[in-house]
C-alpha cells in the first residue's frame, strides 16, 4: 500500500476504535466515583460515539479505496520464524463488524444510561453504575481488536477479551439471583458461560497451532495465500482446522453442542443481553468463518456439515423458545436459532447473506432486548408502585418475590406502555421475516441460497422460519394483549426517553435494514440494490447478488402468516385467563417465589410430552449434568478424597513420610546412638573448631606493622617462586 | 646516557627504604611518608622502562599512580588528624581498638 494511494484518507485514525473506549474506561475507572452517573454514562456513550464516527470515517475511506488496508501498529512477538505484529486490516468486512459494534453499541449505551440508573436501585447497590460502564467499554475495545485484528492471534486476543467482559457481565449481579435474592445463581451463569466457551477456545487455539504448522504463519493474507497449496498437498490439514474452528464457533456463537450457555446468559442485565449476548459478541464466530472463507470454501463436505450444523441448530433453538416463559429466554433461544441461520449461510459460503442477516439481526434482536427490557423495569416499577402506594392489604404481595420478566405475570401491557409495545411489534415482525421489514429481506437471501444448493438445510430452515414467527406471535399475544393478568401488570410504567429514544433508532434500522442489500426483484435491479453484497466483494472475492424469487419469499412469508394466526387462534382469540394452576413448578425461576397465577400454556394440552419437552429445553442441560458434569464432579472427589487425601495425605505424608520419620527417631533415641554418637560427633566439632581459633587468634595481635610485614613476606614469596620456577 | 639498569638500581634503593620505615618506624606521618617513596620508586621504574621501551603507556600510568597517591595523602591526613584529636597520638601501636 503506497502513501500516494491512501493520502486524504482516515485509514491511520483506526487505532481510534481501540483506544477511544479504552480512554473511556480509563477515566471512568479513574474520576468516575466523583463524576456522578450522568457523566459517567455521558463519557461511556461518547466513547463508543467515538469509535461509531472513526468507524464511518474508515468505511468513507473505503469506498473511495476499497482494497484492504493493513495499518501496523506495535510489535508483539518476534521468535524465530514467528512474527507476530499487532495490526490493524481495514477491509470491506471488518468495517461492517466495526459499524455493527460501534453503532448498535453506542445506542446500547445511551439506553444503559437510563436502565442502569433504574436497576442498580432496584437491586440495592448503587455504586455498581459506574463499573457497569467500565466494562460496556472494554467490551466494545475487546470486539473492535477482534474484528480488526489483521492475524488469527489478534482476533482470538479480541475473542478471549469478549469472552472476559462476557463473563464479568453476566456475572454483574453476582452475588443474586435474577429476582435479587441472595444466591449463586448469576455466577454460576457466568461460570457456565466462561467454562463453555473454554471449550471452544479449546479448539481454536488447536486449530491455531495446526494452521501455524502448516501455514507458518496467522496472519491472514498469507494463510489464504498457501491455501490452494495445502488444500493439494495435505487436504485433511485444511478439515481439521476448518472443524476445530468451527468448535469455536460453536463456544462463542452458541451452535450445537455448546450452546447451553446463552440461555443462562440472559442473567446480565439487559443491555448486556443486547449488546453481547444477542448483536456483537455472539456473532464473533460468524465474522470468523466469513474471515476464514478462503479456508472453508474449498472442502464442500465442511461446508455441508457446518451448514447442516447451523440448520440443525437453528431448528432445534426455536422449538424450545416456543416452550419458554421468561421474556428474556425466548429472546435468547431466538438469537441462538437466528445464530443457526447466519451459522448455516456462512457455511453454504452465502458469506454476503450471513453478514446481511448478521446486521439486521444485530438491528432487531438489540431492540428486542432492549424492548424487554424495557418492559421489565415498567414491571419493575409497577410492582414498586404496588409495595409503596398502598398502606395494608398489600404486605404479603410485596413479600414475595415478584418476577418481573415472566410473561404469565403480564398482559395488557399495550395500554400501559404504548411506546415500548409499538417498538416491540416492529422488532418481533422484522424477527419472523415480515414484508418489508429488514428479517424479511436477510433472512430471505439464506432461504434462497439454501433452497438453491442445500434442499435439506433449506427445509429445516423453512420449520425454524416458522416456529420463529409462531414464538414471537406467542410472545406478543402473552405481554401485550389480554387482560393484565397480575396486579402488578395492571400498574406497569411506560420507560423514560433516554430509554426509548434509542430504541426508536433501531426500531428505524429495523424497519429500513433491507435497504442495505436489496436483491434483484422481477428482474429488475434497483440503484442500491445488493449494496451490501458487492462491498463484501471487495474482500471476500465474486460473491452474486440475491434475486428474489417468489416461490421462496412466498412461502416463508406464507409460512409466517400462517404462524402468527396460529399463534394468534391460541393465545390471543380468548383473553388467556388467570387461576389455572396444573401443580406443574414450569421455570426454575419460580422455586421458592410467588406462584404465577396462571401455569397452565394452552398448548400444554395438545401437544402433550412434545410441549413438556420444549419447556424444558429437551433435557439438554440435564443431559449436560449426567454426561459431563457428574462424571467430572465423581472424578474430582475421586481425586480428591481417594489420590489426593487418602493416598498422598493419609498414606504417603502421614504414614510413609511423618511415621517413617518417627520410626528413624525413635531407634535413635537411646545413649548409644544419641549422646555418644550424635551429641559427642557434635560437641567435638565445636571444641575442634574453638581450639582452631585460640591458636590462630595470636596472630592477629592488632599492630599494623605486623600486618605489612606479613604482606612484605607474601609478595617476596610469591614473587620470588615466579622469578625462580 | 645512563643504562637503564642505575635507574631501576636507584627505584630498588627507594622502595627497600620506604618498605623498611613501613616496618620499623611507628609515628604514622613517617610511615605516610615511607608510603610515598615506595610509590615513587614505583614511577621511577615505569619511566625507566617506558624509555626503554620507548612507549607513553608506563608514563601515562605514572600520571595515574600520582593521582591516586594525591587522593591517598588526602584521605589518610584527614584520618590521622582525626585519630590524633580523639586518641592524642599517631603513634601506630596505639591504633589496635580492633584486636580482637
Amino acid at each position: 500500500m503506497t502513501m500516494e494511494t491512501t493520502s486524504g484518507l482516515f485509514f491511520s485514525l483506526v487505532p481510534l476504535i481501540v483506544f477511544l473506549p479504552v480512554l473511556g474506561l480509563l477515566i471512568n475507572m479513574t474520576f468516575g466515583g466523583r463524576l456522578g452517573e450522568k457523566v459517567v454514562g455521558t463519557i461511556a456513550s461518547l466513547a463508543a460515539g467515538g469509535a461509531f464516527i472513526v468507524s464511518l470515517l474508515l468505511a468513507y475511506s473505503l469506498s473511495v479505496h476499497p482494497e484492504a488496508v493493513i495499518v501496523p501498529f506495535a510489535e508483539w512477538i518476534h521468535i524465530g520464524t514467528l512474527q507476530l505484529d499487532w495490526a490493524f486490516r481495514v477491509d470491506t468486512l471488518s468495517v461492517v463488524m466495526m459499524l455493527i459494534v460501534s453503532g448498535v453499541g453506542t445506542l446500547i449505551h445511551i439506553y444503559a444510561i437510563g436502565y442502569m440508573h433504574e436497576d442498580v436501585r432496584f437491586k440495592g447497590d448503587v455504586n455498581r453504575y459506574r463499573r457497569f460502564f467500565v466494562f460496556l467499554n472494554l467490551f466494545i475495545a475487546m470486539m473492535m481488536i477482534l474484528v480488526s485484528g489483521d492475524s488469527y492471534m489478534m482476533l482470538f486476543v479480541g475473542w478471549e477479551g469478549v469472552g472476559l467482559c462476557s463473563f464479568l457481565l453476566i456475572g454483574f449481579w453476582y452475588d443474586m439471583d435474577t429476582l435479587g435474592r441472595p444466591s449463586f445463581a448469576n455466577s454460576n451463569a457466568a461460570k457456565k458461560a466462561f467454562i463453555t466457551n473454554r471449550v471452544g477456545d479449546f479448539g481454536f487455539i488447536l486449530a491455531a497451532f495446526i494452521m501455524f504448522w502448516a501455514f507458518g504463519s496467522f496472519q491472514f493474507d498469507e494463510v489464504f495465500a498457501r491455501v490452494p497449496e495445502i488444500a493439494q498437498a495435505a487436504p485433511w490439514v485444511i478439515v481439521a482446522v476448518t472443524m476445530l474452528m468451527l468448535v469455536g464457533v460453536a463456544g462463542k456463537s452458541a451452535q450445537i453442542p455448546l450452546f447451553v450457555w446463552l440461555p443462562d446468559a440472559m442473567a446480565g442485565p439487559t443491555p448486556v443481553s443486547a449488546l453481547i449476548h444477542a448483536a456483537t459478541m455472539v456473532t464473533a464466530g460468524v465474522y470468523l468463518i466469513v474471515r476464514s472463507a478462503p479456508l472453508y470454501s474449498v472442502n464442500h463436505s465442511v461446508q455441508y456439515f457446518v451448514a447442516t450444523l447451523g440448520a440443525a441448530t437453528a431448528l432445534f433453538a426455536a422449538t424450545i423458545a416456543v416452550g419458554q416463559y421468561d421474556i428474556k429466554k425466548v429472546l435468547a433461544y431466538s438469537t441462538i436459532s437466528q445464530l443457526g441461520f447466519m451459522v448455516a449461510a456462512a457455511g453454504m459460503g452465502a458469506y454476503g447473506a450471513a453478514i446481511f442477516h448478521l446486521a439486521t439481526h444485530a438491528f432487531f434482536k438489540a431492540l428486542l432486548f432492549l424492548d424487554a427490557g424495557s418492559i421489565i423495569l415498567g414491571m419493575e416499577r409497577g410492582h414498586h408502585h404496588l409495595a409503596h402506594g398502598h398502606d395494608g392489604g398489600h404486605d404479603a404481595h410485596s413479600a414475595e418475590v415478584f418476577d418481573p420478566g415472566d410473561m404469565r405475570n403480564m398482559g395488557g401491557l399495550r395500554e400501559k406502555m404504548k411506546v415500548s409495545y409499538w417498538l416491540y411489534l416492529i422488532g418481533a415482525l422484522a424477527l419472523a421475516g415480515i414484508f418489508p421489514l429488514a428479517g424479511f429481506w436477510s433472512k430471505d437471501e439464506i432461504l434462497l441460497d439454501a433452497y438453491k444448493h442445500y434442499p435439506t438445510v433449506y427445509w429445516m430452515l423453512v420449520v425454524a422460519a416458522f416456529f420463529t414467527a409462531f414464538y414471537m406471535g406467542r410472545q406478543i399475544w402473552m405481554v401485550f394483549f389480554g387482560k393484565p393478568r397480575t396486579e402488578v401488570a395492571e400498574h406497569a410504567e411506560e420507560s423514560p426517553k433516554i430509554m426509548t429514544i434509542p430504541l426508536m433508532v433501531l426500531a428505524s434500522l429495523s424497519i429500513l435494514g433491507g435497504l442495505l442489500n436489496l436483491p434483484t426483484m422481477f428482474g429488475i435491479t434497483l440503484p442500491g440494490a445488493h449494496l451490501l453484497t458487492e462491498w463484501l466483494g471487495h474482500t471476500l472475492g465474486e460473491v452474486e447478488g440475491g434475486e428474489l424469487n417468489l416461490l421462496v419469499a412466498g412461502l416463508s412469508t406464507i409460512f409466517a402468516a400462517m404462524a402468527i394466526y396460529f399463534s394468534w387462534l391460541i393465545y390471543g382469540r380468548k383473553s388467556i385467563e388467570t387461576g389455572q394452576p396444573d401443580g406443574v413448578v414450569p421455570s426454575e425461576r419460580n422455586h421458592g417465589g410467588m406462584t404465577p397465577p396462571w401455569q397452565s400454556d394452552p398448548l400444554k394440552k395438545p401437544l402433550g410430552p412434545v410441549f413438556f419437552g420444549m419447556e424444558h429445553k429437551w433435557f439438554i442441560d440435564e443431559a449436560y449434568q449426567f454426561l459431563f458434569i457428574n462424571p467430572y464432579r465423581s472424578v474430582s472427589r475421586f481425586l480428591a478424597d481417594k489420590v489426593d487425601w487418602a493416598f498422598w495425605h493419609d498414606w504417603f505424608h502421614d504414614k510413609v513420610i511423618a511415621g517413617g520419620y518417627n520410626w528413624i527417631s525413635k531407634v535413635l533415641l537411646n545413649e548409644y546412638a544419641d549422646q555418644r554418637g550424635i551429641d559427642a560427633f557434635a560437641n567435638a566439632l565445636g571444641n575442634g573448631t574453638k581450639r582452631l581459633s585460640s591458636m590462630m587468634r595470636v596472630w592477629q595481635n592488632g599492630f599494623v606493622r605486623t600486618y605489612a610485614l606479613t604482606l612484605l613476606v607474601g609478595v617476596i614469596a610469591i614473587l620470588g617462586y615466579l622469578l625462580l620456577k | 646516557m645512563v643504562p637503564v639498569s642505575y635507574y631501576l638500581v636507584v627505584s630498588g634503593i627507594l622502595f627497600s627504604i620506604g618498605a623498611m620505615g613501613v616496618l620499623l618506624r611507628r609515628n604514622s606521618l613517617v610511615v605516610f611518608m615511607s608510603i610515598e617513596l615506595m610509590l615513587n620508586a614505583g614511577n621511577l621504574a615505569f619511566v625507566a622502562f617506558a624509555r626503554m621501551h620507548n612507549t607513553f603507556s608506563g608514563q601515562l600510568f605514572v600520571f595515574f599512580v600520582m593521582a591516586v597517591a594525591a587522593a591517598e595523602v588526602a584521605v589518610g591526613l584527614a584520618l590521622i588528624v582525626t585519630i590524633f584529636r580523639t586518641k592524642n597520638s599517631i603513634n601506630l601501636d596505639q591504633m589496635n581498638n580492633l584486636k580482637g
